[in-house]
Formats: structure tokens, sequence, C-alpha cells
């Protein structure tokens, strides 16, 4: 599904990735743990084509296809979605239309035919109800005046209505209270079908005992220092990151 | 005197059907017009707008019935009492039944021509509005709405002008007068739109309003003329104490489109809000001046223009508020947001405060922006394509202000029209 290697990238200057490498394949749940600074957000912007996040070298490649050539929103078509860790207000455009036109466009791609608006709309409201959002939210402007925990919510909808082969969830848990962790997490397990890759960028041991991967990798400056299983997330709540630095050093 | 003065006044007396008792202010237009100054480029008020497409058109006559009336252009669905203009003479056939609160001066009644008498021509401040004193020295027919005192109007003012084109150039002038008395409240929508590409008149249209104690107005004024008419346009309002003026204005630019808006807040207690959109393209200008003057003590002010200039378009904004030494405990807020799509457009936006009270809450600003990068990844980066994002943000970027509209068919017709403009029409409501 998604293959990286050795990726560097770097934002504004300075160099945060260095030489990582990645195989995700279809199905799996990737967690990418790692202490502030390590380059976890990076990872995320990269792939998904972020203006200012420059690669300098590798390659990554996107179901067989060269990733970094694609502009944003072909990536974005070819199934690559982000949950973004700030998701962006924009006023003015109804979260309605702004679900539509990325389904629409994700469609068009897939050679499907466009969804009626009724359609559309029925399926908006089902999908909002999955996630506990309130269905007015779809006629607001898109996050607007939302709360943290609705923005992320609103993230997962988009995911669950886009349907993409590749999430990259990064840190959809931090600020986030235990209700609306669970909610975030069953959205996401509801989504994992054993063909469905998932990137998951935490902070916070805490989400993977509800969204529980199947490799954890700690990213410390820049590329991965450790791999294991689900029990290392346990082991780095325990022990930190220190030790780990330490070892890449 | 320049030629185009001169020709304004030789049109002038061309004027068959003027009621007589309008001469004198016609007199009196005149003549501040032939002694005005014209306006150049040192003149502060019209420093960026150059009048030149105005000279450069020989403008032959009068506008005319022409047999196509109202032709194709496109009126609000609205239960209204209609009032039609074609090239500023009046259609009947298009326009709803004669209504006791509506006139047209040459129909006025002894009562209500006392009122005109007293009003017009006198809310505005010809001294600072040239085109004011063309429009009194060319006054012959226009519309007086008079709301009674107590009297509320149960159905909306509908005053449609609508340009199209003739074998020459022609003119237009359009006039219209409310009075509201003390507690009297209407809703007013004041519609200027084409009914073809290509347009050649030049329309000088104004506005003058009175608004008693108590008494309130909600008025729309929409300026959607295709781009090579001519139009300068202003309203003029006087606020009694307690009065309150909820104003909406919107407009597409053409080659020359100049916009006033003056608001005199007499008496205590008054409150004006003025939202304004204005997006001129292609090589279009639109021009806005507005000018707020709080006269008396506990009067609130609240203005919001938001401006998009596209290709090598130009808007100018200058929004100024003047806090006059009686006026204490004055709120007023002015923000004008502009965003432009294109590195050849152009904004000019200067607001300004001037306080001579000491005991006042006032705020102004103003930004030139372009398209929200981040905003703009957000949408691609759910397979939105550039061209569509962009879209998607300019059009939200004036819709915030369109949502807010009290009356549902003017926001959906706005809404539609302006969806078609900026290529993101859908049906999703």
């Amino acid at each position: 599904m998604l293959e990286i290697h050795n990726l560097n990238a770097r934002v504004e200057g300075a160099d945060i990735l260095r030489n990582l490498s990645l195989s995700i394949k279809p199905g799996e749940v990737h967690a990418i743990m790692g202490p502030n600074g390590a380059g976890k957000s990076t990872l995320g912007n990269v792939l998904s084509g972020r203006p200012g996040y420059e690669v300098t070298s590798g390659e990554v490649l996107f179901n067989g296809k060269n990733l970094l050539e694609l502009e944003i929103e072909e990536r974005a078509r070819e199934g690559l979605f982000l949950a973004f860790q700030y998701p962006v207000e924009i006023p003015g455009v109804t979260n309605m239309e702004f679900l539509k036109a990325s389904v629409d466009a994700r469609r068009k791609h897939l050679g499907m035919s466009d969804l009626s608006s009724f359609d559309f709309m029925k399926l908006a409201r089902e999908t909002s109800k999955k996630v506990s959002l309130d269905p007015a939210f779809l006629k607001r402007g898109v996050n607007e005046g939302f709360s943290g925990g609705e923005k992320k919510r609103n993230e997962i909808m988009q995911m669950m209505l886009l349907e993409p082969n590749l999430c990259i969830l990064d840190e959809t848990d931090s600020g986030l209270d235990i209700d609306a962790l669970q909610v975030v997490a069953a959205g996401v397990n509801a989504m994992r079908d054993g063909k469905r890759s998932f990137i998951v960028v935490t902070h916070y041991q805490r989400l993977l005992d509800y969204i529980v991967p199947d490799f954890v990798h700690v990213l410390a400056a820049g590329r991965i220092v450790k791999t294991g299983g689900k029990d290392l997330a346990l082991e780095l709540e325990a022990r930190g990151y220190a030790w780990l630095e330490d070892e890449g050093a | 005197m320049t030629d185009f003065q001169q020709q304004a006044l030789q049109l002038a007396s061309q004027q068959q059907n003027s009621p007589a008792w309008l001469r004198a202010l016609r007199g009196e237009g005149a003549g501040q017009w032939q002694r005005a100054g014209w306006p150049g480029r040192r003149t502060e008020l019209w420093k960026y707008t150059p009048l030149q497409a105005l000279q450069r058109t020989d403008f032959q006559h009068w506008g005319r019935a022409l047999p196509q009336g109202a032709g194709s252009a496109s009126l609000l669905p609205l239960d209204a009492i209609r009032l039609v203009f074609v090239n500023g003479v009046f259609d009947a056939q298009a326009s709803s039944a004669s209504h006791a609160q509506v006139v047209r001066f040459s129909a006025a009644s002894e009562s209500q021509r006392a009122l005109i008498e007293k009003h017009l021509g006198r809310i505005v401040n010809t001294e600072r509005h040239l085109f004011a004193s063309l429009s009194n020295a060319w006054v012959q027919d226009g519309v007086l709405l008079h709301v009674p005192r107590n009297v509320i109007l149960d159905q909306p003012i509908y005053i449609v002008h609508v340009s199209t084109p003739d074998a020459e150039p022609v003119i237009v002038n359009q006039r219209l007068l409310v009075v509201l008395e003390e507690n009297a409240k209407a809703e007013l929508i004041e519609h200027f739109v084409s009914d073809a590409q290509a347009q050649n008149s030049f329309v000088n249209s104004l506005t003058e309003v009175s608004i008693g104690a108590n008494a309130e107005l909600q008025h729309y004024r929409i300026n959607l003329e295709q781009e090579q008419q001519i139009h300068i346009g202003g309203v003029h309002i006087d606020l009694q104490r307690d009065a309150r003026y909820r104003g909406f204005t919107l407009a597409e630019g053409s080659q020359l489109k100049r916009l006033d808006y003056q608001i005199n807040h007499r008496g205590a207690g008054a409150h004006a809000s003025l939202n304004g959109v204005y997006l001129p393209r292609n090589n279009q200008l639109v021009d806005y001046h507005t000018n707020v003057e709080h006269w008396a003590p506990h009067c609130t002010t609240s203005e919001v223009f938001r401006g998009i200039i596209s290709d090598s378009a130009r808007a100018v904004f200058n929004g100024r508020i003047l806090i006059h030494p009686n006026a204490q405990k004055t709120l007023a807020e002015l923000s004008n947001r502009n965003l432009l799509t294109s590195d050849k457009a152009e904004v000019d936006t200067k607001p300004e405060l001037e306080i001579y009270a000491d005991d006042v809450k006032c705020a102004h600003g103003a930004t030139v922006s372009q398209l929200d990068e981040t905003a703009m990844y957000y949408l691609q980066s759910r397979g939105v394509s550039k061209t569509q994002a962009r879209t998607m943000l300019s059009f939200g970027f004036i819709n915030e202000l369109l949502q807010e509209l009290p009356r549902a068919e003017v926001r959906d017709y706005l809404h539609h029209h302006l969806a078609i403009l900026f290529g993101t029409a859908t049906d999703l409501s």
C-alpha cells in the first residue's frame, strides 16, 4: 500500500525527516509515537503534500504510484486521507458543500457517478450520527465555531465519507476527553476492514488502548529508531523516550 | 465649466415634463452644478476614480420608453409593491397597481407634494456630492415612499431599474425619496439590473431617506448592471431619535461605478448598520464612499464591507465615521476586508475615524489579503481541485454577509446569482 524509502524532508530550511523508511501493507495499523519535535506531524504533512514541506530526497510509492509527483488533490482522490491535528475553520463555506465537493471528486476519480444532492444529504446525515455530531453542523461553516472535539469528529466523518485506502490520523486524540476519544476510536475501528490501512500518529499511549495497532514505531530526530508490537507503546508509557533517543543517536 | 458640465446642462433644459413645482430645486441644482469645480486627481473624494469614461461619451438624449419593456432582466420573485422603470421610464405593465404609500412625483397629491418639497434635495449635502446637484438640476419624476406615523407596511417596496441598450447613449436620472414618520416601519429593495450585455446609459441615481423617531427601515440596494454601464449613485439618510436603519448594498463593477452612502445620526439613540459587498472583475471599477456622521449622543453604527477584486479590476473603499462634539457615548465600528484573487487586481481602502467627543467607543480596520493558503490546502487535501477550492473560498468570504440577510428571497436570489458568477452553483441547502 505505502512504501517510504529513505525520505528526507525539510521545513523552513530545517531538516526534519532524515532517511525515514516505512512499509505498510493493506489492512495494517501502524502507530507512530515519539517525543515532541521528532517529525511525527511532518510525515503526515509531507505525505499529503502540504505546501512548505520540501522533500529533498527519497521515494514514496502509494499503490505503486509515485506519490510525491501527485498534486495534493490527486493524492486525496487516490485514497490518501490525512485527519488534521488542527482542522481548519472556513466560515462561509458550509460543511455540506465542502463534503459534497470532496466526495464528488473522489467518486469521479474512481469512475463512479455523482450522488444526487438528496442521496448525499441523506448519507451525510447518517454519517454525522455515527460520529455523534448533530446533523445541524452540516449547515454550518466548515469547522466554524466547532469545539476541539467536534472538529476531530468532523475529520472522522470526512474519512468515513471519502472511504480512503490509507488514513493518517495526526494526533487526532490530542485535546480530546475520554468520551470523544471513544467516539473517534469507534469510528476508526468501524473502518478497519482488512484492506484499509492506518497510520496513527499520537503522543499518548491512551489512544492505542482503543485503536489497537499491529506495529508501533518510535520516531526520533526524523527517523524510525525502534519498531515493535503493541506492547512497545506500554513500554514507552512506562519508560519515556529518552532511552531510545540515546539508542538512536 | 467642462464640456460635460455644459452638455449636462443642455440636457437639463430638454426636460419637458418636469412638474413646475420642482422648478426651484432644478434651478438651484443647475446653479451649483455650473459653479462646481470638476473633480480631478487632486480632489480627495474622487482621487482614485477618474471620470473620463463619463466625459468621453456623447450622451444624446434622455432615456425613453422602449417597446421591450422590462425585457429579460431577472427580477426577484417577491410579493411586493413593485415599481419598474426601464431606462428611467415608468413601466406600468411590469409594475403592481398603485399604492397609497408609494407614488410617483408626477402623481403626487397636494400633501405629498408638500412633503416632497420639504425633503427632496434637503437631506443630501450637495456641497459634498457633486452629482447630487446634477440630479437636482435634472429632476423630473421620481418616487415618494411615505409611511405615516405608526404605520407598518406589510409588504416590501420593490423598485427595479432596468437598463436596456438604446440606439445612442442615454441619460437616466433616478430619484427616490423615503419618508418614514414616527414609529413607522418599512422594507425597501432597490434593484438595478440590465437586460443585455451591451449597455450605453449613464445612470445618476439618488435616494434620500428620512427616518422619524423610533421608525425603522430595512433597505437593500443591489447594483447588478452590465459592465458597460456608467453608474453614479448615492444614498443619504437622516435618522431621528431612536430611529433604526439597516442597510445592505451589493455591487458588481462596471466601467465606472461610484456609490456613496451618507448617514446622519441627528437624534439620540439612533442605530445604523450597513453591510456591503463589491465584486469587480475584468477591467471593472467599483468605488464605495461611506460617510457616517454622529451629531447626537448614544447612537450606534456598525459597518462591514467586503470586496473580492478579480482579474484587472479595481475597487475603492473609503469609509469615514465622524463623531461630532455633542455625540457622547457613541458606539461605532467599521470593518473593511478585501480579497484580491489576481496579481493585477487592486484596491484602495481608507477607513477614517474623526472623533471630536471624548466618551466614545470606536473601532475601525481594513485588511487586504489573498486566499488563505491553509484553507486552500485543507480543501485540496480532501480532493477538491485548486480551481474549485479558490471559487469556494471566494464565495465563502462574502457568503457570510449574505447569510445574515433577513429577507429570504433577496438572500436566495443573490446566493444563486453569485454562485453562478463564482461557478459554485449547487442545489444543497
